[in-house]
């Protein structure tokens, strides 16, 4: 497929933000010692950069714990998320939701979300809901190797697959749901033969490789777009740190098998394909990575210049209609 | 079995250790949840229990256990929670672990439908000794899906049982209790209290389901704890204390049955009540406890009765919002002098 220079220059650029941006979350929470959880997706970039890069405000996107780059990707803005992280009322999500309930409707974000399958539907029905208005918008919904095998996602694709939907199924086969390794939670080698049953396209891709990925996904939502219905794509690909700060990874897996991976590294692998091949040259890389930097750099000091959420806060967003003195008669706040 | 035992133990360790005494007593009783091991299938790698539970409640049972008897799951919690659910009708003592309480939809069904109802529609004709371990408890700033403290939910239906242990001492006996009960009880851990020692007898014991316990003797009003709110109600009678309101603390323990009698005896010595709730107030534990106590100790109350919940809203994420979200001491001290008009 071919790609614009623009396109890869886009690209990567997205991928170096992903990255820092959770490395400097990561950093922050630590340092103010917030609690919750922030599970990082680096050595995943490839994957979410080399879907939304076909994708517009108007398509829709699903997500999961693990969404920090899934929203880079589909464009929300890096201030707001940073200021959501870190508790501020300038948040996407006014500080209400944190790392796992990114949202952003503007650009089409359904939210990050902490039940394993639980956006799959929606994406669903965002795809429902384009066809219903004859519009050729799509909806990309994002999940993990665990919850290939939650039942919603069983019962989501079969939905989309009966009613043509132009969904997008992209499973993020990282190899690991938490501790439990891929190998032991499924029987198949391929999560993408799982599409067999719904009768619909499943494609493994090299999640390593975000050009891979932005071809497959080119051609799943070319199909999706043009009525022809949803696609599963599995992209294999692995998380370089643990499932989230507490976790260390070396109890479950060898220091080879992580070495291995990271020695395709996404971001890496694309700078040395885009220099050998002449695409872009390292200076425009390098420029590229530094605009990243400061964009997270802006984006601490937006959050710090923030206030917290005015306690009023804990009352709103939970009905239009109710007066917020009913919902808190017995909480004598 | 009184409270007299020398050694402290934590939380999380009284609930390994009734896991642990109650798998060496029966060996019909199976494991099942996700990552309650952890690196499954990787023993001959070398890899064996990397997390033992995302709180490691369950560490150290698959060394001594073995695989079939501590299984790891997929996530597909309405299979595995169905499947310890068919087990235990089929012979086994079950012990299935949700993650989460948020995550109760996902298998709300097996609990509803199956769990709850089979020995009443099947004309008694089934046992079902099947525990559920799950955890609740907002504090961690997780948000809006790992936060909540839905116990009511599940005491609502007919069919199950709901034990709240707010200390290792009350960890232990209820969960050896649920382990050996023919009935589904649901153990409903609270994160926040996985570090809290206590003390806590070697031996096995049970403490019966469906009775509470006074774990401070007052005079002037009855507070009564849910789960970690019983530690919140004693910080509070300490506070009281310092004023001369001299109160007495309920510890719940059972969300069902519910102990009317032990609290409406308290009641009837102290006139007053004041129940703590971390759940949300509509339809709730509290507000029936409320109800049925109003109730049945009508006569002997000087004031009307209180509670202190969360407000009826999902848990927010902000630190400064959750602390407003949890009943804390101070909102319950303020509540009992208010109902004082002190
Ligand atoms: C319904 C449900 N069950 C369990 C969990 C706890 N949990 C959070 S993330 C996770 C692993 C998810 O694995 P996967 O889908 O492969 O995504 P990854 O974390 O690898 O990105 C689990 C078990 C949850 N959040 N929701």
């Amino acid at each position: 497929m071919e790609i614009t220079q623009e396109a890869l220059r886009k690209m990567f650029a997205t991928m170096v933000t992903i990255r820092n941006f959770e490395l400097r979350a990561f950093t922050e929470v630590g340092q103010r010692s917030l609690r919750g959880a922030l599970h990082l997706s680096v050595g995943q970039e490839a994957v979410p950069t080399g879907v939304c890069a076909h994708l517009t405000d108007a398509d829709y996107l699903a997500s999961t714990h693990r969404g920090h780059g899934h929203c880079i990707a589909k464009g929300v803005d890096v201030r707001g998320m940073m200021a959501e992280i870190l508790q501020r009322a300038t948040g996407t999500n006014k500080g209400k939701g944190g790392s796992m309930h990114i949202a952003d409707m503007t650009k089409g974000m359904l939210g990050a979300n902490g039940v394993v399958g639980s956006s799959v539907p929606l994406a669903v029905g965002a795809a429902m809901a384009a066809r219903q208005r004859g519009s050729d918008q799509v909806a990309v919904a994002f999940f993990g190797d665990g919850a290939i095998n939650q039942g919603v996602v069983h019962e989501s694709m079969n939905l989309a697959a009966i009613w043509k939907l132009p969904v997008i199924f992209v499973c993020e086969n990282n190899q690991y749901a938490e501790s439990t390794p891929v190998e032991y939670a499924t029987p198949i080698p391929d999560l993408a033969e799982r599409a067999r049953g719904y009768n619909i396209p499943g494609v493994v891709v090299d999640g390593m490789d975000v050009f891979a990925v932005y071809d497959a996904a080119g051609a799943a939502i070319g199909r999706a777009r043009a009525g022809l219905g949803p696609t599963l794509l599995e992209c294999k690909t692995y998380r370089y740190y643990g499932h989230a700060a507490f976790d260390n990874p070396k109890n479950y897996r060898t220091t080879e098998e992580e070495d291995a991976w990271k020695a395709r590294d996404v971001i890496a692998g694309f700078r040395e394909r885009a220099v050998a091949e002449g695409l872009l040259d390292a200076a425009e890389l390098d420029a590229l990575e530094a605009e990243a930097a400061q964009l997270i750099e802006d984006s601490v000091r937006f959050a710090d210049e923030s206030p917290e959420p005015d306690l009023s806060e804990l009352l709103t967003d939970v009905y239009l209609d109710t007066p917020t003195n009913a919902l808190a008669r017995t909480a004598h706040l | 079995m009184t409270q007299t035992a020398e050694r402290l133990l934590s939380y999380r360790d009284a609930i390994n250790e009734a896991l642990r005494q109650e798998m060496e007593r029966n060996p019909d009783i199976v494991l099942l949840g996700e990552d309650i091991a952890g690196a499954a299938g990787r023993r001959d790698q070398g890899f064996v229990d990397a997390w033992g539970g995302p709180f490691r409640t369950t560490q150290n049972l698959i060394q001594q256990f073995g695989e079939d008897r501590v299984r790891d799951t997929p996530i597909s919690e309405a299979a595995f929670i169905g499947a310890a659910i068919g087990a235990a009708a089929a012979g086994m003592r079950t012990v299935a672990e949700l993650m989460y309480m948020d995550f109760v939809g996902v298998c709300f069904d097996q609990l509803l439908n199956n769990a709850a109802k089979m020995r009443y529609m099947y004309g008694g004709n089934v046992q079902l000794p099947f525990t559920m371990l799950t955890r609740i408890g907002a504090g961690v700033g997780s948000a809006a899906q790992h936060s909540e403290s839905l116990y009511a939910l599940m005491a609502h239906i007919p069919g199950l049982k709901g034990v709240v242990p707010s200390d290792a001492y009350t960890a232990k006996g209820l969960l050896t209790a649920a382990m050996r009960s023919n009935d589904p009880v649901i153990v409903f851990e609270h994160k926040l209290l996985y570090g809290l020692q206590s003390h806590v007898p070697e031996e096995p014991y049970e403490l019966e389901i469906g009775k509470a316990r006074t774990v401070r003797e007052g005079s002037d009003v009855t507070l009564v704890g849910i789960s970690r709110m019983t530690q919140v109600c004693l910080e509070a009678a300490d506070a009281l204390a310092a004023e001369g309101i001299d109160a007495e603390v309920v510890d719940l323990l059972s969300v069902f049955p519910i102990d009317y009698d032990h609290i409406a005896d308290s009641v009837r010595k102290t006139h007053r009540m004041v129940v703590v709730d971390e759940d949300t107030p509509t339809c709730s534990v509290a507000a029936d406890i409320a109800a049925t106590v109003g109730e049945e100790a009508f006569d002997y109350l000087d004031a009307p009765i209180m509670r202190v919940q969360a407000p009826h809203t999902p848990v927010p994420y902000a630190r400064n919002l959750e602390l407003a979200y949890i009943p804390d001491a101070t909102r319950v001290a303020n509540t009992v002098r208010q109902q004082l008009g002190a």
